[in-house]
């Protein structure tokens, strides 16, 4: 059976159980008359049998399915015997070859008779392992629900076992992001170590020249690569700065002309279009650079002798300080909004004037969500990809010249990982460095926010 | 104080024969005089007809069933209705005989002349030392820091705030509890020595130790100016106030000496308010 149709069985088997349950909790008690000598609703009974029938079932499915793979991988291989490995280059090779053969991506007759043999018993072995868990998911699933079903008495707390169950189950989801992310930290910082055996630490993070082209093979010509990030830095520095130095002026007066100012009629229509920019997918914004604000900028620079690369961290930085506009007004629009009318009345009272009143106290009270706010741009600004790609080209230069190609951490990162690589050369290993980078950046950002957001915070109530 | 406002006596502006408030709308020698005035949100009067003096050296007490335009009536003696979208006021409020809605008046200078206290005391989110200076900073009233000081200082003083957080300045205005919160929005006030004080409600949210700290404040504050409270406690506006204004949908139905209100009111809806068979 395939792992949908048992999924299936298991719903069936647990709707089954819902239904014996809560029959069972009202026979014992005569009927619908009796359902006060039940310590919980009928229905909690049937949830109870369900529960005990189901999770089993998902549990050795999901221990099935993470283990089978290698088992049968084991079985085949042992029974090839050792000559079949020696043979190939390597076990994985070969197990890829006979996956290949019985999956039918690659003809069987033009394969080697061990490929062949070996095919035909993995498709043996798989057959033997799909018939073994449904038999043993139908026959855990029967047992549980009539040894539920058997031990259901009118005293049984179905409900508190039932919400106990549904907290572990809460407190799984819950956990499940927090393993994730772990997980994902972990393997990057495990390949980034591993990067750090044939790259200094030192090299990487103070060096000033970044050629990550390394030999693929002993007999190919090419450099050793050199691995120093200094550049990528720099230029995700500055296309990021460029990038604030557009995004936060124009989003926080526009974010104060908003919510201050503006009527109701200006307001209802700019606040939607302002937030269409945060809608328009950052490829767009990548030819818009690469296409419209890269070349102007270098016909202006042309008309004033001044030199512009047709990629420019300039271009860069202004498309992608617009496309983060909307990031910074929105959030500083909801906390300027948030700060309380009382607080105005205050200052106005005093005699305080409309500017007075918004730059001494309005934004003086909004300040935490607002540099909340831009540290959520800043982050997303050093993370962001597809603009620079497109408009700031892939030359590492070493410059703090706006108007030259620059490159970025995550430029690079698309760069080693894309076309035929070597998971083992230090080239596509320095991606996982740079990830590596680009998230502890990214976390100590929002540390830092919400340290300032916690020192600032005022309890309006 | 303006050399102006002791020299030749305020005249008395005629009150239509219209105004059918009952009791002595005008005062001699008045610091702020309202004559028709009306108050609009929309489409909506809020506020009918008022007449009504304000007294130097006096707690005018303003009482009347909820929603009745007390705070409405209020916030037009300061111009705050401006700050509200489609609120309109029409007919004249003069100060020192010269009309506070005038187009050529400054709304700015007018507020410093009179200040606020709100019914949830608001502090800025600042410390206590720049809530109280934030006034006179941004009036320029301090030529330089000592001078600041001393203001600070005199206002937390006369706000009978100075002892609970002379040792504490620099700590957060929000931090206090409700009743010091309140008592420095008043200090915040009388920092940019204003003329008469306005408080809306400033008591409902807080309780009676607070309350009667306030109160006495109130009492003492009398001698340097004027004020005008909101109060929906019949005992407060006996205890601080000398006159009593009885507002009712919008109408000024009664005004007078407050012992005078409270023992023998002349309008029935007074009468009824009072001894609690109304609101
Ligand atoms: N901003 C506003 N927009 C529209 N109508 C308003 C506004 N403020 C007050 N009103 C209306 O004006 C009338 C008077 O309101 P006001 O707040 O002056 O009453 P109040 O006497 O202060 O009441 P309370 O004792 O409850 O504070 C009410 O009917 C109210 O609904
Ligand atoms: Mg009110």
């Amino acid at each position: 059976m395939s792992t949908s149709a048992l999924l299936l069985l298991i719903a069936a088997m647990a709707v089954l159980g819902y239904w014996l349950g809560k029959h069972r909790s009202l026979a014992l008690v005569g009927g619908g008359r009796g359902i006060r000598q039940l310590h919980s609703l009928p229905g909690y009974y049937g949830l109870l049998t369900a529960l005990w029938c189901a999770l089993p079932c998902l549990a050795i499915l999901l221990v099935w399915l993470a283990g089978q793979e290698s088992v049968i991988t084991t079985l085949v291989l042992r029974g090839l015997g050792t000559a079949a490995t020696s043979e190939h280059a390597s076990s994985g090779l070969l197990m890829n070859n006979i996956r290949n053969v019985a999956a039918g991506v690659i003809p069987a007759d033009g394969v080697s008779p061990q490929v062949q043999a070996g095919a035909a018993e993995y498709l043996r072995l798989r057959s033997i392992s799909a018939m073994a868990i449904s038999g043993v998911i139908l026959a855990l699933g029967l047992a549980a629900l009539f040894w539920v079903r058997a031990r259901i008495a009118p005293q049984l707390r179905a409900r508190n076992a039932v919400e106990a169950i549904a907290e572990k189950l809460l407190l799984a989801c819950s956990t499940l992001a927090v393993f994730v992310t772990l997980g994902i930290v972990l393997s990057v910082a495990y390949e980034s170590i591993r990067f750090f055996h044939s790259v200094p630490v030192h090299d990487f993070l103070f060096g000033i020249e970044w050629s990550p082209q390394t030999r693929m093979r002993d007999d190919q010509i090419g450099s050793s690569g050199s691995f120093g990030a200094v550049p990528l830095f720099l230029g995700t520095a500055m296309i990021s700065g460029i990038a604030m130095l557009v995004a936060v002026p124009v989003g926080l007066f526009s974010a104060i002309y908003l919510s201050e100012y503006a009527n109701r009629r200006f307001r209802s229509v700019a606040k939607p279009l302002l937030e269409i920019l945060a809608g328009i997918p950052t490829v767009v914004y990548g030819f818009f650079a690469a296409l419209t604000v890269g070349p102007i900028l270098r016909g202006f620079g042309e008309s004033v002798g001044l030199e512009v690369a047709s990629e420019s961290a300039l271009a860069a930085g202004l498309v992608m300080g617009i496309m983060i506009i909307p990031f910074v007004s929105s959030l500083a629009d909801d906390m300027i909004t948030a700060v309380p009318q009382s607080l105005r009345d205050g200052a106005y009272a005093l005699g305080a004037t409309r500017s007075e009143t918004i730059k001494q106290v309005v934004l003086r009270a909004a300040l935490p969500g607002i540099v909340g706010g831009v540290l959520l741009a800043v982050s997303r600004a050093i993370g962001e990809t597809m603009i620079v790609v497109m408009a700031a080209g892939l030359a590492a230069n070493m410059t703090a010249n706006p108007l030259d190609a620059v490159t970025t951490v995550t430029v690079q990162i698309v760069t080693l990982l894309t076309g035929d690589q070597e998971f083992d050369s230090p080239k596509t290993l320095a991606a996982f460095a740079l990830g590596l980078v680009l998230f502890l950046v990214t976390l100590s950002l929002n540390v830092f926010a919400l340290y300032i957001v916690r020192k600032y915070r005022e309890q309006y109530e | 104080m303006s050399a102006e406002s002791t020299a030749i006596p305020v005249p008395v502006l005629p009150v239509s024969a219209a105004c059918k408030t009952v009791g002595s709308v005008a005062v001699a020698d008045p610091l702020i005089s309202a004559r028709d005035v009306n108050v609009y949100y929309g489409e909506k009067r809020a506020i009918m007809d008022v007449n009504i003096d304000i007294a130097r050296n006096q707690v005018l007490a303003m009482i009347g069933p909820s929603g009745c335009g007390k705070s409405t009536f209020l916030r037009c003696l300061n111009r705050m209705n401006d700050t509200i979208e489609g609120a309109r006021v029409t007919g004249l409020i003069s100060m020192e005989g010269s009309d506070i809605y005038d187009k050529r008046k400054d709304v700015v200078q007018l507020r410093a002349r009179i200040g606020m206290v709100f019914q949830k005391p608001n502090p800025f989110p600042k410390t206590i030392y720049e809530n109280v200076a934030y006034g006179p900073r941004i009036h320029g009233l301090a030529a330089d820091r000592v001078e600041l000081d001393e203001i600070v200082t005199t206002s937390l003083r006369r706000a009978g705030l100075w002892d609970e957080v002379k040792d504490r300045l620099n700590n957060p205005g929000t931090g206090l509890s409700g009743g010091q919160q309140q008592r420095l929005c008043i200090a915040r006030t009388i920092a940019v020595n204003p003329e008469v004080i306005l408080m809306d409600e400033p008591c409902s949210a807080l309780d009676p130790i607070a309350t009667a700290r306030i109160e006495d404040l109130i009492d003492e504050l009398r001698a340097s100016y004027a004020i005008v409270i909101v109060t929906h406690s019949m005992q407060q506006a006996a205890r601080v106030s000398q006159r009593t204004a009885y507002f009712h949908l919008g109408d000024l139905i009664e005004v007078g000496e407050t012992d005078r209100i409270f023992t023998n009111p002349r309008h029935k809806l007074t009468e009824d308010y009072i001894t609690g068979r109304f609101g």
